[in-house]
């Protein structure tokens, strides 16, 4: 266990002092890769093949594969393209975005400047949630500094490519960082998804062709590109190339974020937190962010972090956002906190999310605070069938997926609160 | 063409069609709350999931794009499982009162519901309460009731202009308001009531007056402008109880203003006229109609020896056969002064043609929405004619360019790509600017009248665009056609046209304003209403209006009255005026009581019958023209059906002059200040300005004078003496214009021909 | 409204939000409203008035309502009165799991007031917030822009001693 290799991409500088800045970036190879773009050694169809072979996929929570999406983007189409970078980074669990823009901000922008010249977008937007102030400024330092080095602008290095950076602060709604409502929110509207099709790689930002990643995806690509799109698929399994940033909350002893290679056993990554707290035993795990279901410690235990084995084992592998539960965890606590996230964060627009969040929270708060009925269960059950895959976008089933997994695996503790209007640790 | 198959029927679509819409086409039935075929698709009620072969999960049929040999099925088990969730998630937090809710009997969401039996709805949960807040007085809000479907909101941004509805807040909070509890502004806000599928919105003056199933539908004409647009009288034991739209792409598509929709309180008025009454010795008395109808000829014959002294004043809004029996009728004995053009102070037009020059829109609206530019003249076209507004506003959003020519810089609810905002004459020298600049461009002699224009790159740009865009027209609105420079407005119009290519209209503003010319309800002789009001009348008839605030000739006009020997009323409104200048006053039906026939800003003949009832012993005018061609013993007046005399009018209609740029008219300026008077949305006609809710709308009239004037008050002369008006400082008016709202009490006396402003 | 009507948007507050607008291309000024919000927010003390929005909305040409549908959207945006330092706390999945239930109480409970309220003397008020994004210092808390991790009693003592 003490062989594991952390930090080898996205958070290859965090140890250094200033890891933030320029210097400290050039100094470690940083802009090597756009210089190269630039200078016409790498063309947009060799960076897509290199992002293909890497075989990374996103790192926002669908886990789509990016050099596939590149594709879809017609590059020489006329009119304004755009790149947006997706930090909104609101997933319940997830904090490894916001490590990026603090110690590494420049991979990111250099990830996004090649990424824009990949697909021919001219403009970049890096979407920030509103709280992330202390990353927001890192963030626009390092674009400054991208700037006055000349790195970005007009006609950058004599190349005549055009490319330009900027900033869109959110300010405090989850759904923002779902892609569409990401879009409608730089246009300067709620952040209601878009019915799809029309997806954003042909009506995006302003009606443009737009191409959305996120900001771990982003900024792994300059490595991708400076060692090897085998090299990083090499540091995983198969289906799931590189390293991964797993953040690692809850009942630990030492939460934070690990960014380690695809496929590494998921006790190993327990350990390396410090296991769980105060000695405790493992009860559940969250393995990818709130909206990946819930899966008992014996599941867990058997798994490793990656996409297909996390498939196996009844979950998904999401923003690799892990929440660990202790023995002492009262589930429908939990739960009855998770429902009422989906519920205020909803955006409102369609019905069975709209409706269905409130009447999910609704339900798990009465058999929280001892009024549920013996019915509750099975309308829970009835509820969150109902709401998915009937709903605009992906927020309805994240919210689904919670109530239909916690009841499967951790039913007889809801069942306790409605028999005896407490959780089952409060008997002795 | 490519065909897709619906619940095993072969349906032929184009592709990219919306699978709902080719549902629609074929009758296959889908249930649908958000959808609406005028608005953008929002996709976010999911009532309308259906199942499409193929796709994993089931698919919302209002955005789902037609693909060549699709196979849908509408009510497969997972559709309607999928159609079952959304209802019951709709219901959940709907309150179930349909039976004291509005929308009772018309609710979409009732319908579907039924349609899923006992089956939705069996979890009782606590219902969400929403406040409501008051809009204003056209629309009541229970907002409990709410789906949000959004096509209220949609409506607003999309097809208004006037986002006045928001939906506020996310998730189970996100609440359609107006957020600060303003009141809904809009001309077509009225609109949103039709939209609305629940009856979270519903009418205000309607609500709780009858059922839906309990109500009669008549199809009509609606009566409030020029367009003509379809409307359904509803009645209840006889009464009109609401009017709505009919769908009709060519006039009003499915829309319809919030004056012709709310005007029907004002037919249910209390100062409706049920009896006739007639004046001896100053006393008024309640007359049986046949004693009436003998009074009104012996009051009429000794004048009839002596045509030239009889004036007739008639509504612009009487009916086709109303005003052919009264020009029949009149012109049998040599009266030839019958005017309907009580707004117009500037006929010269007329002089120069020989004969009188109709307006009239030369497009059709679907045309005009497709123009890539447009030149306003003098028209606040968002309240004169609101549909046709949404016309031009469609236009622009298509992208054409509009520009205007206006005396006040007023609230359009499109962008403009320009505008001139002076006082008329200086107006009228912009057009002839644009004339010249149109000249040069097509490389043709400058026409007289323009040599003098100095062109600047404005007005080459203007000049430019109507030449290049290949669908161009220039309309000419009520502003232009009543000021002193109508003629004016109209010939540099209509030579700016010939010279670009584009089209002219210059736009009617009452219901049968086109059809009054076409039958002959303006003066005969060369005259006009300020010739007659300058001759010395010893008789006047007057049908269908409020004297004294229908004209722009105020005190003028009742003087005359005042002077004349006998003037009979033929009123649908009693009225403390009309009794003090009448000698008889007979009750007239409104257009929702009697058959007739209104002539559109499109020349269309658009006839409607008997809605509603008229009160007491209020008879339709034509029965009473009829009854009068009798006693007065002529033949030809035998008329069965009011189809009879539509009939014979049709085949009798008037030659007119066209607008025509080539026409010689003599100069005229006016002095500044110029006094203009400007007819608020609802103060047009007696109906309008009788509704009560109208009144309290935002559209309603105050008696307030605008300019850009720094006074608080200003003193206008009148023939009847000076009256003053609190002045409202508006820099949106032009330097040397005083806007004078017309059609209230407070400006009677205003006199349009006559009229200066004094320094208060 | 002219430029001289605007009574917040003007001077200072005008140049950073016109820095905003220029983000954007020329013809989309409304993508400037967030910002735009959040900086007359700022200057009003931390919370939004019907007038500022109105203003907002006239100086980026947008539809009063659809300016108050962006402004009551989003969690951040306030419109009654908040505390000089708002306390918004993450009671989402991580920080629960950490006890951050038993932070809020000792908050209301040292504070005197509920959540959403503000003490007396308008220094504090309490909110309670969705996950941060910081899960790793659980429990946590943004106070004004910045976050603070690994709550305790104790540092909540230090902390509102701290802030003015
Ligand atoms: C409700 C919801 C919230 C999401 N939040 C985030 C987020 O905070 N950050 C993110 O990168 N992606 C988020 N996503 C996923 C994005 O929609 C999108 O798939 C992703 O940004 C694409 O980038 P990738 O392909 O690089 O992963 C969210 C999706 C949904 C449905
Ligand atoms: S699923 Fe929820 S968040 Fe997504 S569009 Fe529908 S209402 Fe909005
Ligand atoms: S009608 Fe299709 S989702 Fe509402």
């Amino acid at each position: 266990m003490a062989s594991i290799p952390l930090n080898e991409c996205c958070y290859r500088l965090n140890h250094l002092d200033k890891s933030w800045d320029i210097e400290t970036y050039m100094a470690n190879g940083g802009y090597e890769v756009w210089k190269k773009v630039l200078a016409g050694e790498l063309t947009p169809q060799e960076i897509i093949d290199e992002v293909k072979a890497s075989n990374i996929r996103g790192r926002g929570g669908a886990g789509f594969p990016t050099g596939l999406k590149w594709s879809f983007m017609n590059r020489y189409a006329p009119g304004p393209k755009y790149i947006l970078c997706n930090s909104d980074e609101g997933e319940p669990g997830t904090f490894k975005d916001r490590d990026i823009l603090r110690y590494n901000p420049h991979q990111l922008v250099e990830g996004m400047m090649i990424a824009g010249y990949v697909i021919g977008a001219n403009t970049g937007y890096n979407y920030i949630r509103g709280e992330f102030w202390e990353p927001y400024k890192r963030f626009d330092q390092a674009v400054q500094q991208a700037y006055e080095a000349g790195l970005l602008g007009k006609n950058i290095l004599g190349s005549g490519w055009d490319f330009d950076l900027y900033t869109h602060l959110g300010a405090g709604a989850y759904i923002c960082g779902e892609e569409t409502a990401l879009i409608e929110s730089i246009e300067g509207k709620k952040g209601q998804p878009r019915f799809k099709p029309p997806f954003p790689a042909s009506f995006g930002l302003y009606g443009r062709p737009t191409t959305i990643n996120n900001t771990e995806t982003l900024a792994s690509i300059p490595m991708i590109l400076a060692k090897g799109g085998k090299w990083f698929a090499d540091l995983g399994v198969p289906g799931a190339g590189g390293t991964k940033i797993f953040s690692v909350s809850g009942h630990v002893e030492k939460p934070g974020n690990y960014e380690i290679r695809m496929g590494t056993p998921f006790k190993d990554l327990l350990a390396l937190a410090g296991g769980v707290w105060k000695g405790r035993k493992l009860k559940a795990v969250i393995p990818g962010g709130s909206s990946t279901a819930v899966l008992p410690a014996e599941k867990a235990l058997e798994m490793n972090m990656d996409y297909d084995s996390i498939a196996k084992a009844g979950s998904f592998l999401g923003a690799g956002s892990v929440i660990i539960m202790d023995e002492t965890t009262d589930m429908v606590k939990a739960l009855d906190r998770l429902t009422w996230f989906y519920y205020e964060e909803s955006c409102g627009q369609c019905t069975p999310c709209r409706e269905g969040t409130g009447w999910m929270h609704r339900v798990v708060h009465r058999i929280y605070t001892g009024k549920g009925r013996p019915e509750d269960i099975d309308m829970l059950k009835d509820v969150s069938g109902k709401i998915m895959g009937r709903v605009i976008c992906g927020l309805g089933d994240a919210a689904a997926i919670p109530v239909a997994s916690f009841l499967e695996h951790f039913e007889h503790e809801f069942r306790h609160y409605i028999e005896h209007g407490c959780s089952i640790y409060d008997r002795a | 063409m490519i065909k897709i198959e619906i619940n095993g029927q072969i349906v032929e679509a184009h592709e990219g069609d919306m699978l709902i819409d080719v549902a629609d086409e074929a009758k296959i039935p889908i249930p649908r709350f958000c959808y609406h075929k005028k608005l953008s698709i929002a996709a976010n009620c999911r009532m309308c999931l259906v199942e499409v072969e193929g796709a994993p999960k089931a698919l919302p049929a209002c955005a789902t794009p037609v693909t060549d040999g699709m196979k849908v099925h509408t009510r497969s088990p997972k559709a309607r499982a999928a159609q079952k969730a959304v209802m019951e998630f709709l219901l959940i937090n709907h309150p179930l009162d349909c039976p004291i809710c509005d929308q009772g009997g018309e609710c979409e969401l009732q319908d579907v519901a039924f349609e899923y039996g006992n089956d939705v709805g069996k979890y009782s949960e606590a219902k969400r309460v929403v406040p409501d807040h008051d809009v204003g007085p056209l629309i009541a809000t229970d907002m409990t009731r709410c789906i949000h479907c959004t096509r209220c909101v949609r409506f607003g941004q999309e097809i208004s202009g006037l986002m006045e509805l928001g939906a506020v807040g996310r998730s189970e909070w996100m609440e359609i308001t107006t957020y600060v509890g303003k009141s809904i502004t809009s001309e077509i806000s009225g609109n949103i009531i039709d939209l609305c599928p629940v009856g979270a919105l519903t009418s205000k003056p309607f609500r709780f007056k009858a059922r839906a199933w309990e109500m009669v539908a008549h199809p009509s004409i609606a009566a409030h402008d020029s367009l003509g647009s379809h409307i359904e009288v509803h009645t209840y034991q006889d009464k009109v109880m609401r009017v709505v739209p009919r769908d009709n792409e060519a006039i009003n598509e499915t829309w319809l203003s919030d004056r012709d929709r709310f005007a029907y309180e004002g037919i249910n008025s209390q100062d409706r006229l049920t009896v006739p009454l007639a004046k001896s010795k100053g006393q008024w008395d309640e007359q049986e109609w046949e004693d009436a109808l003998n009074q009104t000829v012996e009051l009429l014959k000794p004048h009839l020896n002596n045509p030239d002294t009889v004036g007739v004043l008639v509504s612009p809004n009487a009916t086709v056969e109303e005003l052919y029996l009264l020009r029949k009728l009149l012109h049998a004995h040599g009266v030839k002064d019958i005017e309907t053009r009580l707004r117009q102070i500037d006929f010269r037009l007329d002089e120069a043609a020989g004969k009188p020059v109709a307006p009239g829109l030369v497009n059709t609206l679907p045309e005009i929405e497709a123009m890539e530019s447009v030149l306003l003249v003098g028209s606040n076209l968002r309240y004169e004619i609101p549909l046709l507004n949404l016309r031009v506003r469609k236009a622009q959003l298509e992208g054409a360019r509009v520009r205007v020519l206006n005396v006040a810089d007023y609230p359009f609810t499109f962008d403009l790509e320009d505008k001139v905002i002076a006082d008329p004459q200086a107006l009228v020298d912009t057009l002839k600017v644009l004339v010249r600049a149109a000249a040069e461009l097509k490389g043709t002699e400058i026409p007289a009248g323009a040599e003098d224009a100095v062109v600047s790159e404005q007005h080459q740009a203007w000049a430019k665009d109507l030449v290049e865009s290949g669908k161009a027209t220039i309309m000419v609105g009520a502003m232009a056609q009543q000021s002193p420079l109508y003629a004016d407005f109209v010939l540099w119009s209509a030579r700016l046209a010939d010279l670009t290519g584009a089209t002219i209209n210059v736009v009617p503003q009452s219901a049968n304003e086109v059809g009054a010319y076409q039958v002959g309800a303006v003066p005969a002789n060369g005259g006009n209403i300020d010739s007659m009001l300058a001759s010395d009348k010893k008789a006047w008839i007057v049908v269908g209006i409020d004297p004294e605030l229908d004209t722009v000739y105020g005190a003028r006009l009742k003087q005359a009255l005042d002077q004349a020997d006998t003037v009979i009323s033929l009123t649908a409104y009693d009225s403390e005026y009309l009794r003090s200048v009448s000698d008889i006053m007979l009750p007239i039906a409104v257009h929702t009581e009697t058959a007739g026939t209104f002539v559109n800003a499109t020349g269309d003949w658009q006839s409607f019958k008997i809605a509603s009832a008229a009160p007491g012993d209020a008879k339709p005018l034509w029965k009473i023209l009829r009854v009068l061609g009798n006693l007065l013993d002529m033949d030809g007046f035998d008329y069965v059906h009011a189809d009879e005399v539509l009939e014979e009018a049709k085949a009798q209609t008037q030659s007119l002059g066209s607008v025509q740029g080539d026409l010689a008219i003599p100069a005229r300026t006016c002095d500044k200040p110029v006094v203009l008077g400007e007819w608020s949305l609802y103060s047009v006609d007696p109906i309008v300005r009788r509704s009560e809710p109208l009144q309290k709308a935002a559209g309603a009239a105050r008696p307030v004078v605008r300019s850009a004037i720094e006074a608080d008050e200003i003193v206008l002369n009148t023939p009847a003496g000076p009256i003053t008006l609190p002045n409202e400082y508006d820099e949106s008016v032009a330097p040397g214009v005083v806007l004078v709202p017309m059609g209230l009490s407070e400006t009677a006396d205003v006199t349009l021909t006559d009229v200066s402003v004094a320094a208060s | 409204m002219k430029d001289t009507d605007f009574k917040v948007i003007k001077g200072e507050v005008k140049e950073r939000i016109d820095r905003w607008i220029s983000h954007y291309p020329a013809d989309q000024r409304q993508s400037a409203v967030m910002p735009a919000l959040r900086i007359v927010q700022e200057v009003n003390g931390g919370y939004l008035t019907p007038e500022l929005m109105d203003e907002v909305a006239a100086y980026l040409g947008m539809q009063p309502a659809a300016v108050y549908e962006v402004a009551t959207f989003y969690s951040m945006y306030e419109h009654q009165p908040v505390g000089k330092h708002k306390i918004c706390v993450c009671h989402n999945i991580s920080c629960l799991l950490r006890d951050v239930d038993d932070l809020i109480e000792y908050l209301k409970e040292k504070l005197g007031v509920d959540i959403g309220e503000v003490t007396p003397d308008g220094r504090f008020s309490i909110k309670k917030v969705e996950c941060l994004g910081a899960c790793g210092e659980a429990p946590v808390a943004m106070i004004g822009k910045e976050y603070y991790g690994n709550l305790t009693r104790e540092r909540l003592d230090e902390l509102l001693e701290s802030l003015e």
